[in-house]
């Protein structure tokens, strides 16, 4: 399983209780795979954390993961096979701004 | 006895406010939607059960509710806000071509007969319709592709389209009003638009008469006489007896003619209410003394209203669409403003008290009798 931690804001609104949730990945484990598992078992996200259209990451959306950034890599890159192995979750996070 | 639901819209979340008919006990449920912007709630007329709320935030984009029981409960609907075709380009501050985007929903609007259908005024402005409860949006492209939609340019505010009047009497009648472009009309249920600015003067544009390119605040009506508008323009405050054909100035003997809400009273049609602000660099009310001002002949003839609002050091706003009437017999009158208070008076006007007062900013007020 995939374990995938979203922004406080979004654990409410998919009305998840814990920090994380888990998914189901088939074939390879990129961000997009990642992202697209996430929106089908909680489709209230879609558009929350890309774009319905062009599937771009929403500017204050980040993507860490293994302490690395991957919120630029393309979305077929794989992550890292900590992630893919379940033992590191991807993190998605509103980044620090606004009030 | 009646009761009276009031759906705050606050920067921070979502609000619902209730009291009997008396209007004097208060209870407030929320937040709702904690730590996000709602811009806009509002009921269905048919079902007053049956709300919609725009729930927005810089990090997550635009989210759709949906509540069945007066907002107990809540459940997320459709989001895709997907103009229909390319979307071209309108104008953008500096009068370069911009990329028509989706940014936010300003305000909805539902069906005066069908529970499912709710309309959608967004940012960049275009008009959405939704049939199936906000499962889905459809754009109704002829407003947005109506000749002058590359001459429309933004606001401070965004190019939002904030203003949906639906015409009782005629179902292919919508007026809508988008910043800064102006009103529009459609006669055919949205297939075609016309610019209904004729006699707004706006001495900050190229041509203070042009056809469209007027910062329309906000546009009421009266359902009982939906030929009648009453505008608060970025400055003036306007009137149209001819469902917008032709438009007069009756801004009177307003302390200041710059504003955003504007709302007419329940059973008397030529009552309007106006929040005079300072002026558009100086977003409060005149001498720090928050003034509601009526007039009962329709325009230029102009009283404050003051007992129970601040008279001194108060400098918040009321933004365009944070003011509402309910249709109780003695029709009570309810604005929210920047500084988190929501004052209501239930003798139309002549007395006020907050019934909640430490709000986040406001972003918006309706109101259901019920």
């Amino acid at each position: 399983m995939i374990r995938v931690e979203l922004p406080g804001h979004l654990r409410t609104l998919a009305r998840v209780s814990g920090h994380e949730v888990a998914l189901e990945v088939s074939g390879p484990v990129t961000l997009g795979a990642v992202l697209d598992a996430l929106e089908a078992a909680y489709p209230m996200l879609c558009g929350t954390i890309r774009d319905h259209a062009t599937l771009r990451r929403r500017a204050f959306i980040r993507f860490f993961a293994c302490s690395e950034d991957f919120s630029h890599e393309s979305p077929d890159a794989p992550l890292p096979e900590a992630v893919a192995s379940g033992k590191e979750p991807l993190l998605i996070v509103g980044a620090i701004a606004g009030g | 006895m009646s009761k009276v639901r009031v759906l705050v819209g606050t920067r921070k979340g979502a609000f619902i406010l209730t009291a009997d008919g008396k209007r004097e006990q208060w209870e407030i449920a929320g937040p709702h939607f904690a730590g996000w912007e709602i811009y806009h709630m509002k009921g269905s007329p048919v079902d007053p059960n049956r709300l919609y709320a725009s729930q927005s935030s810089g990090w997550s984009g635009q989210v759709m509710q949906r509540s069945n029981d007066g907002g107990a409960t809540w459940e997320p609907v459709g989001n895709k806000f997907a103009y229909e075709g390319v979307p071209g380009t309108h104008q953008w501050y500096d009068g370069t071509p911009h990329p028509w985007e989706f940014k936010r929903v300003w305000h909805l609007e539902p069906s005066l007969t069908d529970t499912n259908t709710v309309y959608a005024g967004v940012e960049d402005a275009a008009l959405f319709r939704s049939a199936d409860g906000g499962a889905t949006w459809e754009e109704i492209s002829g407003l947005r592709k109506h000749g002058s939609g590359p001459h429309w340019q933004p606001g401070a505010g965004g190019m939002c389209l904030h203003t949906i009047i639906l015409d009782p009497s005629n179902t292919g009648r919508i007026y809508i009003a988008i910043s800064a472009a102006g009103a529009f009309r459609t006669d055919d249920g949205g297939a075609t638009w016309q610019p209904i600015n004729r006699g707004l003067y706006s001495k900050y544009i190229p041509d203070p008469t042009a056809e469209v390119g007027h910062c329309v605040h906000h546009v009421a009506m009266h359902r009982s006489r939906p030929n009648v508008l009453f505008m608060q323009k970025h400055w003036d405050v306007m009137r149209s007896d001819n469902a917008g054909d032709s438009w007069q100035e009756v801004s009177g003997n307003l302390p200041t003619d710059f504003g955003f809400a504007i709302d007419v009273h329940a059973h008397e049609p030529e009552t309007i209410y106006v929040v005079p602000i300072k002026s558009d660099g100086e977003h409060f009310p005149p001498g720090g003394k928050l003034r509601v001002y009526r007039s009962r002949v329709g325009g230029n003839e102009w009283e404050a209203l003051t007992n129970g609002l601040p008279q001194s050091d108060c400098y918040v706003n009321v933004l365009r669409d944070a003011m509402a009437v309910d249709s109780l017999d003695s029709c009570g009158v309810y604005f929210g403003t920047t500084g988190g208070q929501v004052y209501a008076s239930a003798d139309a006007g002549d007395t006020w008290k907050p019934i909640v007062r430490d709000l986040p900013a406001v972003l918006s007020v309706e109101v259901q009798t019920l």
